[in-house]
C-alpha cells in the first residue's frame, strides 16, 4: 500500500518536534501534528515561560538583598503585567523557532487534532484540521508524543475554575499577584511557582500529601531545601490531605486533614500541582488495543506499544514527565526506526526544579541504593566553604553524592543550590559512562567555581575531602 | 542549631571503630582543633579534634564502646552561630588524611576488596588506561567494566561490548562467566570463606561447644587473619637459610654504644640488622621489589617494616628510607615505634607502606623460621637467636656467636638466586660491620 510518510508524529513538544528533526536528518519523509501551537506545553506553558517568570522574581527578590553587596536601591517595585508579557514574548520566540527548524528540515507540520484508525503498515492518522475539514494520512511509522497535563482530582475541588483556582497554566497568566496563595503539590512544579510568587511578594502556603516537600529528591535534600524556603517565608503542611478546595467570596478556602485534625486555609487563590495525567484520550487507541496503564501508553525498551507501526514517547508514555527524556526517547526510536542500532535508552535521566534555591539530581537517591542492597558510600560538600559560593554570596546547598562501595561506580548525585541545575550534567555525563571513583577523583576543577563542591563531594565520598 | 559530631573514618577503607575515650563530658566548651575523643581502630588510636564550635550537648555514644560505624553521629555540639545555613550532616570531622589513601593494601576492613583501597591500580593512573591484549590491540572498557572485570578476574579482552561503538559496559562484565581465563582454584570460595569455614567446623572436628572459651576477634586480629591467609595462599613463596657469624657485629655494638652512652642512645642488635639490611637492599636493588599486575615496582628507598608484637597482635611500623639514616637515628626511631605501637599510638602513615619486613624472634630462642610474606612486600627475613655454635674453621673446630636468617621470598618478583644475592651482601654486612659505612 503507497504511503504518503515514512513517519507521522502526534504532537510538537519537546518530545515531538526533536524526533521529528532526527527523523529528516536520516532520510525520513516526515510530517507532524499539532493541534494548538508548535513546541507543546514545555516551550508554550511550562520549561520556558516559568523560567522567565522566575528570573523575574528572582531578580526583584535580590534587590531586597543588595545592601549585601554593597549596593542601595530605592524601594524597588515590578509591573506584574510586563512581568507576564515578558514570558509570554520569550515563549513566543521560541515557538517561532521551532517553526524555523520545522521549515528547515523540510518536515510538514499538518494543524489539527488526529485520531489513529486501523491501517498498515501503521495505523491510519485521520486530523481534524484547525482551518476545518479533515485529512487522512498514512504512514510506515506513527509516533505518538501527545504529553500530558495537570491532573485534577474534581471530587475535592481540585480542578480549574477559570478564576481563582489554578493549574499550571492559568497560573502562568493571571492579571494581578495575588495577596495569599495555597499550592498543592510540592513536586517541581508546584515548588517553582511557590517560589515564584513568594517572591513578588505574596504569603504563600504549600500543602503536600507526602511526609516531606519535593518528595522524589534525596531526604536530605528535601529537608534542606524546606529549610530554605521557610527562611524566605514560604509555609508548607507536609503529610496533609486536601479534603476539599471551593471558591469563596474573596478567594479560595482550602479543608486540609493532616495527623487526625482537619484545618481550613484561605487565600486569594490556590494552584492545583497534584500530579500529571497522560494525554490518551480521543486518539482511537482502544479500538486499536493499544495499552495504557493509568492514562499512559505502555512501550517497550525501543518505544514501540505492540501496535504494529505505532510507537510512543515522552509524557504520554510514563514517567519522569520531562522534556529531556521526552526529546531522548524520541531520537532513540525513530532511530531504531531507521535500522541504526541506538544506544540503549538506560541512561539516568536527570531531573531539575528552578526555585530558589535550586534543587537539582540524577540517578538514585541515598535510600533507593540502600534498598537496592548497595553498600553505599556518601559524599558531601557544602557550599557555605566553598569560595565562589562566598564570594558570590550564595552559600546555601549542597552537593551530595552516592557511591556503590563495592565498585566504585557513582550511582546518584544530589545538589541544593545556586546554579545547581547547570551543574548537574557532569554528573549525569559520568554515570553514562559508568565512571567509578577514581575519574571524579582524577578530574581537575576549575578554581574558583560551585562546582568544586562537586570534586569535594565525590572525594569526601572515600575520605579523602580537602576543604572541610 | 546542634552540630552532630560524626564518626570519623581513619583511613579510606576504615568501616566501624572503637570509641576508647572522650576528652570532653556533657557542657564542655569545645573550639575548633580541640582533642574531644580517641578513635581505636584495629591497628591504631587517633586522637579526633573538633571542627565546630560549641557546647557539648550530648555524648551520644559511650566510651568504651566498639563498632561504631564511621558517619554515624558521636556527639552533639549546640552551634554558635544559629544563622548559619543549616549544613547538611557535616562532613568527616576528623583526620581523613589524603595521604592515608595511598597506603597500599592495608584496607582494615574485613569485607572484598574496596575500591578506594588502591587495591591494585593506583587511582591516578585508573584513567582510560588502554589494556594491552594478545594482538597489543586497545580493549575499550568504560572504567566502571574495568573495575568489575578486574574484581572478577576477567579477562576484558575476551568480552565483547555491547556500548557504544562497541565499547565494554558493566551489563557486558555482568553477563559474563568469572573464571573464563583463571582456572577455579581447587577449594571453592576461598577468601571470604577463610574466617567462617574455621568458627563452623570447630563442633564438626570434635571439639565441643563449652570445651574452650571465644575470644571474638577483634580488627586486628581479623585484619591479620586476612592478610596472612590471603598472603600464604596467593603469594608463591619460598624460604632461603644463611648462618652468619655474629661476634665482629656484638662487638662493634659495644663499641658503638659506648661512644654514644653519653648521648643516650642504646643500638640494639636489631637497630644494626635493619641498617644492614638496607644497605643490602640498596646493594641488591631486585629484592627491594613489589609485584602489581601493572609490572614490577622497584622501590627507591628502603622503607623497613619491623613486626612488633603487641597485645592481641601484631603490627609492623615503618622505619622510612632506612638506608640514609644513622644508626642512632634508627635506634631512636625504632624504640619510639615501638613503644608507640604497643599502646596503640600508631598513625595509619607509621605501619602502612613499608617496601621489606623484618621479624625478629631471636629474643625468645627460636634458631630459625620462616615468615610468612608482608604483601606487596617481595621479601620478608626472620632473624633467629645468636647463640654459640660449634663452626668448622679450616679443618679445626672453633666456637662463634651464629645467627640463622631466613629471607621467605616471593618468586613473582624475587627469584632464588636474587634472593641468594642479597643474603650475600646480607651476611658481608653483618659479619663485617664496617662495610656498612661504606
Amino acid at each position: 500500500m503507497a504511503t504518503d510518510f515514512d513517519v507521522i508524529i502526534i504532537g510538537a513538544g519537546p518530545g515531538g518536534y526533536v524526533t521529528a528533526i532526527r527523523a529528516a536528518q536520516l532520510g525520513l519523509k516526515t510530517a507532524i501534528v499539532e493541534r494548538e501551537t508548535l513546541g507543546g506545553v514545555c516551550l508554550n506553558w511550562g520549561c520556558i515561560p516559568t523560567k522567565a517568570l522566575l528570573k523575574s522574581g528572582e531578580v526583584f527578590e535580590q534587590l531586597g538583598h543588595l545592601s549585601d553587596y554593597g549596593i542601595s536601591v530605592e524601594k524597588p517595585t515590578y509591573d506584574f503585567a510586563k512581568v507576564i508579557e515578558r514570558s509570554r514574548k520569550v515563549a513566543a520566540q521560541l515557538a517561532s523557532g521551532v517553526a524555523f527548524l520545522m521549515k528547515k528540515h523540510k518536515i510538514e507540520v499538518i494543524e489539527g487534532t488526529a485520531k489513529l484508525e486501523k491501517g498498515a503498515p501503521a495505523p491510519k492518522v485521520v486530523v481534524s484540521l484547525k482551518a476545518g475539514g479533515s485529512r487522512a494520512v498514512q504512514a510506515k511509522h506513527v509516533i505518538l508524543a501527545t504529553g500530558a497535563r495537570a491532573r485534577t482530582i474534581p471530587a475535592a475541588g481540585l480542578e480549574p475554575d477559570g478564576d481563582r483556582i489554578w493549574t499550571y497554566r492559568e497560573a502562568m497568566v493571571p492579571k494581578a499577584c495575588p495577596k495569599s496563595l495555597v499550592v498543592v503539590g510540592s513536586g517541581a512544579i508546584g515548588i517553582e511557582f511557590a517560589s515564584f510568587y513568594r517572591a513578588l511578594g505574596a504569603e504563600v502556603t504549600v500543602v503536600e500529601a507526602l511526609p516531606r516537600i519535593v518528595p522524589v529528591e534525596d531526604e536530605e535534600v528535601s529537608t534542606a531545601a524546606r529549610k530554605a524556603f521557610e527562611k524566605r517565608g514560604l509555609k508548607f503542611y507536609v503529610g496533609a490531605n486536601v479534603k476539599a478546595l471551593a471558591k469563596t467570596k474573596s478567594g479560595v478556602s482550602v479543608q486540609l486533614e493532616a495527623g487526625g485534625k482537619t484545618e481550613t486555609l484561605e487565600a486569594e487563590a490556590a494552584i492545583v500541582a497534584v500530579g500529571i495525567a497522560g494525554n490518551v484520550e480521543n486518539l482511537g487507541l482502544e479500538a486499536l488495543g493499544v495499552k495504557v496503564d493509568r492514562s499512559h501508553v505502555v512501550i517497550d525498551e525501543h518505544c514501540a506499544t505492540g501496535v504494529a507501526g505505532l510507537y510512543a514517547i515522552g509524557d504520554v508514555a510514563g514517567p519522569p514527565w520531562l522534556a529531556h527524556k521526552a526529546s531522548h526517547e524520541g531520537v532513540h526510536c525513530v532511530e531504531h526506526i531507521a535500522g541504526l542500532k541506538p544506544t540503549g535508552l538506560n541512561a539516568p535521566i536527570p531531573g531539575c526544579t528552578y526555585a530558589n534555591p535550586q534543587i537539582a539530581s540524577v540517578g538514585l537517591t541515598e535510600a533507593q541504593a540502600k534498598e537496592k542492597g548497595l553498600d553505599v558510600k556518601v559524599g558531601r560538600f557544602p557550599f557555605r566553604v566553598n569560595g565562589k559560593a562566598i564570594a558570590a554570596g550564595e552559600t546555601g546547598g549542597f552537593v551530595k553524592t552516592v557511591f556503590d562501595g563495592a565498585t566504585g561506580a557513582l550511582v546518584g548525585a544530589h545538589m541544593i543550590g545556586a546554579e545547581v541545575t547547570e551543574m548537574i550534567q557532569g554528573f549525569a555525563l559520568a554515570i553514562t559512562m559508568e565512571a567509578t571513583e577514581a575519574e571524579l577523583q582524577a578530574t581537575v576543577y576549575p578554581h574558583p567555581t560551585m562546582s568544586e563542591a562537586m570534586h569535594e563531594a565525590a572525594l569526601d565520598a572515600f575520605g579523602k575531602v580537602l576543604h572541610i | 542549631m546542634s552540630i552532630d559530631i560524626l564518626m570519623p573514618a581513619l583511613s579510606p577503607t576504615m568501616e566501624e571503630g572503637a570509641l576508647a575515650k572522650w576528652h570532653v563530658k556533657k557542657g564542655d566548651t569545645v573550639k575548633s582543633g580541640d582533642v574531644i575523643a580517641e578513635i581505636e581502630t584495629d591497628k591504631a588510636t587517633m586522637e579526633v579534634e573538633a571542627v565546630d564550635e560549641g557546647v557539648v550537648e550530648e555524648i551520644l555514644v559511650p566510651e568504651g564502646t566498639e563498632g561504631v560505624k564511621v558517619n554515624s553521629p558521636i556527639a552533639r555540639l549546640s552551634g554558635g552561630d544559629a544563622a548559619a545555613p543549616a549544613p547538611p550532616a557535616a562532613a568527616p570531622p576528623a583526620p581523613a588524611k589524603a595521604e592515608l589513601s595511598q597506603a597500599p593494601k592495608a584496607a582494615p576492613s574485613p569485607e572484598p576488596p574496596p575500591p578506594a583501597a588502591a587495591q591494585s591500580s593506583p587511582p591516578a593512573a585508573a584513567g582510560p588506561a588502554p589494556q594491552p591484549v594478545a594482538s597489543g590491540q586497545r580493549v575499550f572498557a568504560s572504567p566502571l567494566a574495568r573495575r568489575i572485570a578486574e574484581q572478577k578476574g576477567l579477562d576484558l579482552s575476551a568480552l565483547k561490548g555491547s556500548g557504544p561503538h562497541g565499547r565494554i559496559i558493566k551489563a557486558d562484565v555482568d553477563a559474563a562467566q568469572p573464571g573464563a581465563r583463571a582456572p577455579a582454584p581447587a577449594q571453592p570460595g576461598a577468601a571470604p570463606a577463610a574466617a567462617p569455614r574455621q568458627a563452623q567446623s570447630l563442633e564438626q572436628m570434635g571439639i565441643p561447644p563449652g570445651s574452650y572459651d571465644l575470644i571474638p576477634l577483634d580488627g586486628m586480629r581479623k585484619t591479620v587473619a586476612r592478610r596472612m591467609t590471603d598472603s600464604f595462599r596467593d603469594v608463591p613463596h619460598f624460604p632461603l637459610t644463611i648462618d652468619l657469624e655474629i661476634d665482629r657485629l656484638l662487638e662493634a655494638r659495644a663499641r658503638i654504644n659506648a661512644a654514644l652512652e653519653k648521648q643516650g642512645v642504646k643500638v640494639s642488635v636489631n637497630d644494626l640488622i635493619i641498617k644492614a639490611a638496607a644497605v643490602a637492599l640498596k646493594q641488591a636493588p631486585e629484592a627491594n621489589a613489589s609485584y602489581s599486575p601493572e609490572g614490577i615496582a622497584m622501590h627507591h628507598h628502603a622503607d623497613i617494616a619491623m613486626a612488633v608484637a603487641v597485645p592481641g597482635g601484631l603490627i609492623t611500623p615503618i622505619i622510612r628510607q632506612a638506608e640514609l639514616k644513622g644508626l642512632a637515628q634508627i635506634a631512636a626511631e625504632s624504640k619510639d615505634l615501638a613503644e608507640r605501637a604497643r599502646t596503640r599510638k600508631l598513625k595509619p602513615e607509621e605501619f602502612q607502606g613499608g617496601t621489606f619486613s623484618i621479624s625478629n624472634l631471636g629474643m625468645f630462642g627460636i634458631r630459625s623460621f620462616a615468615s610468612i610474606i608482608n604483601e606487596p612486600q617481595g621479601a620478608i627475613l626472620s632473624v633467629g637467636a645468636g647463640e654459640k655454635r660449634p663452626v668448622v674453621r679450616g679443618d679445626q673446630l672453633a666456637i662463634a656467636s651464629v645467627m640463622s636468617v631466613t629471607l621467605t621470598c616471593d618468586h613473582r618478583v624475587v627469584d632464588g638466586a636474587t634472593g641468594a644475592r642479597w643474603l650475600q651482601a646480607f651476611k658481608v654486612l653483618i659479619e663485617d660491620p664496617v662495610t656498612m659505612i661504606v
